[in-house]
């Protein structure tokens, strides 16, 4: 599956099937991260069940504390 | 008139009717570490009123890379940033009243601390203090901005009460561990990009062009060139308890807090953590033990023994730092290894 993920071309496995697998995907699960799914904000608790498509656009945005 | 601030007066949207403005304002900035100094330096530059800093560590020699207010005599010295901070400001610009306070910033502290406050900055290293910022924030309706980094990678948002989500809209729960600077690193660029999205903001409130803020959630990563910036108004929350109709403000309470203990006659102190949480031992692990120490582990703790002092990491989230019997060095400690 092809998707743009924080405005990169990106390819990922046909197993990541919803927003929270595509956070393990990528080593996020254990922060807590903002998703925007084709222009639209998820809620984190729409991560589970929200499904991912072919060309969809994603951005990813997660918090850290240093400073 | 010795025409100091005369290249900000002459962009446009400051003027000299905002350069006027930003002399009565007071900002205040907690933390004096790797933000804390940059904008410290750039608000002072600019002519702000009045700083406040407080900050409750001392400099090492780690900080000169990035902290750009801090000397090698002051790490040799051991001399407390927020002091040594007030040194180099006012040489800097004498015309700025200048406050500087060497404390562990708590519930209490706050709230003597936002008193005739126009702005505070967060310089922060931890989401404990962020969480007590965004209630005093709603609670006085003092606009804030959220800054943190860490490695090449950088965030920022303004919250503006009563208009924006806050930060408890946004994340709905503390993040808990997680890299720090103290793990993976930090590159001063990073730290400056940051300060520039949150410095823009601020003089934007300071002059009061509110017109022009970004209001959007800003993030980037300098080594892998991402760039994002997306709207999250629409993650604020009615029943949200620091921000919404029906607010507790939830921070501001006792129960919520960090609670640190000096154990008695043990030159230890207790860390416990504002929630129930299960700590990852086996992560832990692997992150520690890139670190300049040993890690010794079994299923109920970790321990992790440097030069100096000892920390041990229970599984239900208490820490006992040993060799201390200084609260603000066990803080510090405990936010620089587990976040
Ligand atoms: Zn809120």
């Amino acid at each position: 599956m092809k998707l743009t993920v924080n405005g990169d071309h990106v390819e990922v496995p046909n197993s990541v099937k919803t927003v929270a697998g595509l956070l393990v995907h990528f080593e996020l699960h254990h922060k807590v991260v903002i998703v925007e799914r084709n222009a639209e904000i998820l809620e984190q608790a729409k991560h589970t069940e929200t499904l991912i498509f072919d060309k969809d656009k994603i951005e990813l945005v997660h918090f850290v504390g240093g400073g | 008139m010795n025409g100091r601030y005369s290249r900000q007066e002459l962009f446009a949207p400051i003027g000299t009717e905002g350069q006027a403005k930003l002399r009565n304002k007071h900002v205040l900035i907690i933390g004096a570490g790797a933000l804390g100094t940059g904008s410290a330096e750039m608000l002072v530059r600019a002519g702000i009123g009045k700083i406040s800093i407080a900050d409750r560590d001392y400099v090492e020699w780690s900080n000169l890379q990035r902290q750009q207010l801090y000397t090698e005599e002051e790490a040799e010295q051991r001399t407390p940033k927020a002091i040594a901070a007030k040194k180099r400001l006012k040489a800097i610009n004498s015309e700025v009243e200048i406050r500087c306070h060497v404390m562990d910033v708590s519930v209490e502290e706050m709230e003597r601390l936002v008193e005739n406050v126009d702005l505070i900055l967060d310089a922060s290293d931890n989401f404990d203090i962020r969480m007590i910022i965004n209630d005093i924030s709603q609670k006085h309706r003092i606009p804030w901005i959220y800054s943190a980094c860490v490695g090449s990678y950088g965030i920022s948002y303004t919250i503006i009460p009563g208009e924006t989500p806050c930060l408890n809209c946004l994340l709905e729960n503390v993040p808990m561990g997680g890299v720090t600077c103290d793990t993976v690193g930090i590159i001063s660029p990073a730290v400056q990009m940051v300060i520039s999205f949150q410095m823009s903001e601020a003089l934007k409130i300071l002059v009061e062009d509110s017109l022009h803020l970004r209001n959007k959630l800003v993030s980037f990563d300098l080594w892998k060139n991402h760039h994002s910036s997306i709207n999250v108004d629409k993650i604020k929350k009615a029943d949200c308890p620091s921000c919404g109709t029906d607010r507790s403000y939830p921070y501001l309470s006792f129960s919520k807090q960090t609670k640190t203990a000096v154990l008695c006659g043990r030159d230890t102190v207790q860390i416990r953590p504002s929630q129930p949480m299960e700590r990852d031992l086996e992560s832990l692990d692997k992150d520690l033990s890139r670190q300049q120490g040993k890690v010794l582990r079994n299923p109920y703790l970790l321990s992790f023994s440097t030069a100096e002092h000892r920390l041990v990491i229970f599984k239900d989230g208490r820490v006992l730092i040993h060799g201390t019997k200084s609260i603000s060095e066990a803080k510090t400690l405990y936010h620089r290894y587990l976040g």
